[in-house]
């Protein structure tokens, strides 16, 4: 009995593990549509970014209260996996608390975890009332309706209910220690400390030894196959940052914010432009194969770079970005998340869409630009760099929509007008406005 | 009466066979703009006063290309770049410094990898550098004790992590800085930058500049202060919109040193 309950453990392990390698590899298979940018420099400094932004927060408690909340749910998160880690091994081997050896050791772990747990469960408590009932702006915009709203409070319902299971776990194996019930106990005497679930003793008292080894089974169950669930949850929510926020920050931009990168296929033009010896009449090199001219800027999701679709999908839609940004805050319709989540949703698509053809992407009349977003919310943008500051994670929204303005001028010549009649002026005489250049100096003659 | 200011050109002292130790970069603000002028008056006082010797490209200056780039327009951006670029290699530009915070990030970040290179400062950098090397002196004058509040620009600020230069200079004048809710890495910005001050806002609920206003009057200030030509513009018209024009004057952090000195 006991080994077709190790069977069923190790098949529900590879389902689950296997399940999200598959959705990896899509999901290095989409990021890699994108171009290719160098982001390889530097190794240090991108680990220290790494190590100050995504493992240390240091961005997240900019907002004390969300920081503070933030940093108990993810110290938890990560360490009660050093638990699950026993849950698998005694899984696969049918043991009952393997790390039990540890001795005191085991006890502060076991202890710390659950006060952990409680706390997480605490911390998670508040994000939903937050969102739910206190009802901050950010978590109520447009781009939050339907799926994204859902998606944030699943997480938290999750957490909420993997952290009961745990305690819940806890408490029984507690009190099945307590009882001398076969294969819970351990010649030391109880291993771990129950600092938390010890009141929930009181909830499964008086049941026999029987029901107890039913709730405490269907405890360590429903949690273990709750984190595979999350695990491959994940790949189709916004809560990707767990895992993306490393590489995101790792890959981050490290130059000032204020330095937009000189689009290389423009500087070779420019270069030719300026060069006296050029002869604009000269036969091509036949040695050097005609390429397709480069299109300038991004239309649709494949012209923009890796980092920028890796930025898609670390985006857990917190809304700092929106919250900060002035359009947004004047009522404009730019919303710097929602650039964010409109780039994941395309590439999914484009991926769907790869998927479906064999691995040949079939166009599908759709877009980026238009589809998703339209050139009002592009045209909003003041290159403040405040969402880009307010970032927790390192996502750079301003990149993209910049990008996304070089399709609309470079290619379509789609500027606003009053924007044409600034740029015609500069390439005329110099200045934004219809002012001659010979007039340059005048105001130091003025009196 | 202002009188008319000594201005030289890069290209008399090329003529005199000499090189000033540092370009001061007016930009199209700066030469065009009626209130930028005052600006750039102030701060050509400012140099005069302290000694340094400076030029300015004049008539061989062009827009750096910034509205353009940001934009969108990158190949107008280039086209601008190099032919800025070629006049300051031509002079063999070493040190460059401009009131305008556009000016200085485009100079700064973009021209080094088209072939600029250049050290560049934002004028309340210099100003700061001038007054710590002893050459300019900074009192309170008619400012001593105002309520000022500072507001960033973004291409100064988070653009290029300087937010101290400038209110180093408001304390020397002896105000009372105030801060806004929003200030320095968080600062608001004034609805300028992007071309956004080329073109109408799209539609919305509010104009950014009046958004900015009012954080700036909930510091109750007598002044703002400023250290970007587009943001002293939307913030002069924000002040207007509130009809509080008479009351909270908003300047230059140079012309406030300028103004301090009498000059």
């Amino acid at each position: 009995m006991a080994l077709v309950g190790q069977i069923l453990f190790v098949i529900a392990l590879l389902f689950g593990f296997g399940f999200f390698a598959r959705n990896v590899k899509k999901l290095v298979r989409n990021i890699r549509l994108g171009k290719e940018v160098n982001r390889n420099d530097k190794p240090n400094e991108r680990f220290a970014n790494m190590a100050r932004v995504a493992l240390g927060q240091s961005k997240m408690v900019k907002r004390p209260i969300a920081g503070f909340l933030h940093i108990i749910v993810y110290v938890g998160f990560v360490i009660i996996n050093i638990e699950v880690l026993e849950i698998i091994i005694d899984g696969i081997f049918g043991t009952h608390r393997i790390f039990s050896f540890l001795g005191a050791t085991y006890d502060v772990l076991i202890g710390s975890f659950e006060i952990l747990a409680l706390l997480v469960f605490i911390g998670v408590v508040v994000f939903w009332i937050r969102r739910n009932v206190i009802r901050i702006k950010r978590f109520w915009a447009n781009e939050m309706k339907g799926w994204p709203k859902n998606d944030g409070n699943n997480i938290l319902y999750f957490e909420m209910i993997l952290m009961v299971l745990f305690l819940l776990m806890n408490a029984t194996d507690f009190q099945l220690q307590s009882l001398g019930a076969d294969h819970y106990t351990n010649e030391a005497g109880i291993v771990g400390a129950f600092p938390i679930s010890q009141f929930l003793v009181p909830l499964i008292d008086g049941l026999s030894i029987s029901s107890l080894i039913i709730v405490e089974r269907a405890a360590w169950w429903l949690h273990i196959l709750g984190i595979l669930f999350f695990l491959n949850y994940l790949y189709y929510s916004k809560h990707l940052h767990i895992l993306l926020a490393f590489p995101n920050t790792y890959f981050a931009k490290l130059t000032p914010q204020g330095k937009f990168d000189n689009l290389e296929s423009v500087k070779k033009e420019v270069d030719l432009m300026m060069d006296p010896d050029a002869d604009p009449f000269a036969a091509p090199d036949p040695s050097v194969e005609a390429e397709e001219p480069e299109k300038f800027g991004a239309s649709d999701v494949k012209d923009l770079n890796w980092v920028q679709l890796l930025n898609s999908y670390t985006c857990t839609e917190c809304g700092r970005c929106t919250s900060e940004c002035p359009a947004n805050q004047t009522g404009k319709k730019l919303s710097p998340r929602k650039i964010m989540m409109d780039t994941r949703d395309r590439l999914e698509e484009v991926g769907a869409n790869i998927d479906a053809n064999k691995g040949e992407f079939k166009d599908d009349g759709k877009q980026l630009l238009n589809d998703y977003i339209s050139k009002e919310e592009l045209w909003a943008c003041t290159t403040c760099n405040a969402c880009v500051e307010a970032c927790p994670i390192g996502i750079d929204p301003l990149s993209i929509i910049v990008e996304m303005r070089r399709y609309l001028v470079m290619e379509e010549s789609a500027a606003p007008n009053e924007l044409n009649i600034a740029m015609g002026n500069i390439e005329n005489n110099g200045a934004p406005w219809p002012y001659n250049q010979m007039d340059r100096l005048n105001w130091a003659e003025e009196k | 009466m202002e009188e008319a200011i000594k201005v030289p050109t890069m290209a008399e002292y090329m003529a005199e066979g000499k090189k000033p130790e540092v370009l001061f970069w007016v930009g199209c603000m700066g030469s065009f703009d009626d209130r930028a002028k005052k600006v750039t008056k102030a701060l050509v006082k400012l140099l005069t006063k302290a000694g340094v010797d400076f030029a300015v490209l004049g008539t061989e200056e062009s827009c750096t290309g910034d509205p353009a780039k940001r934009a969108g327009n990158e190949f107008l951006f280039q086209m601008q770049a190099a032919q800025n670029i070629e006049v300051l290699n031509g002079y063999e530009i070493e040190k460059i410094v401009t009131a305008c915070p556009h000016c200085f990030n485009t100079i700064k970040n973009e021209y080094p990898e088209l072939g600029g290179n250049y050290k560049v400062m934002h004028h309340t950098q210099f100003l700061k550098s001038l007054l710590e090397e002893g050459k300019l002196k900074v009192e309170g004058g008619k400012f001593k004790g105002k309520r000022i509040t500072f507001h960033d620009p973004c291409y100064l600020g988070r653009a290029n992590n300087e937010y101290e230069a400038p209110r180093d200079l408001l304390r020397k004048l002896e105000v009372e800085l105030v801060e806004m809710k929003n200030c320095k890495k968080k600062g608001l910005c004034c609805g300028a930058g992007g071309g956004q001050m080329f073109k109408e806002p799209e539609a919305g609920d509010k104009d950014i500049n009046v958004l900015r206003t009012e954080q700036a009057m909930e510091t109750k200030p007598d002044m703002i202060a400023a250290g970007c030509p587009f943001c002293n513009t939307m913030m002069n018209d924000g002040v207007k919109s509130k009809n509080k024009e008479g009351e909270i004057e908003v300047m230059d952090v140079a012309e406030m040193i300028a103004q301090a000195d009498e000059l």
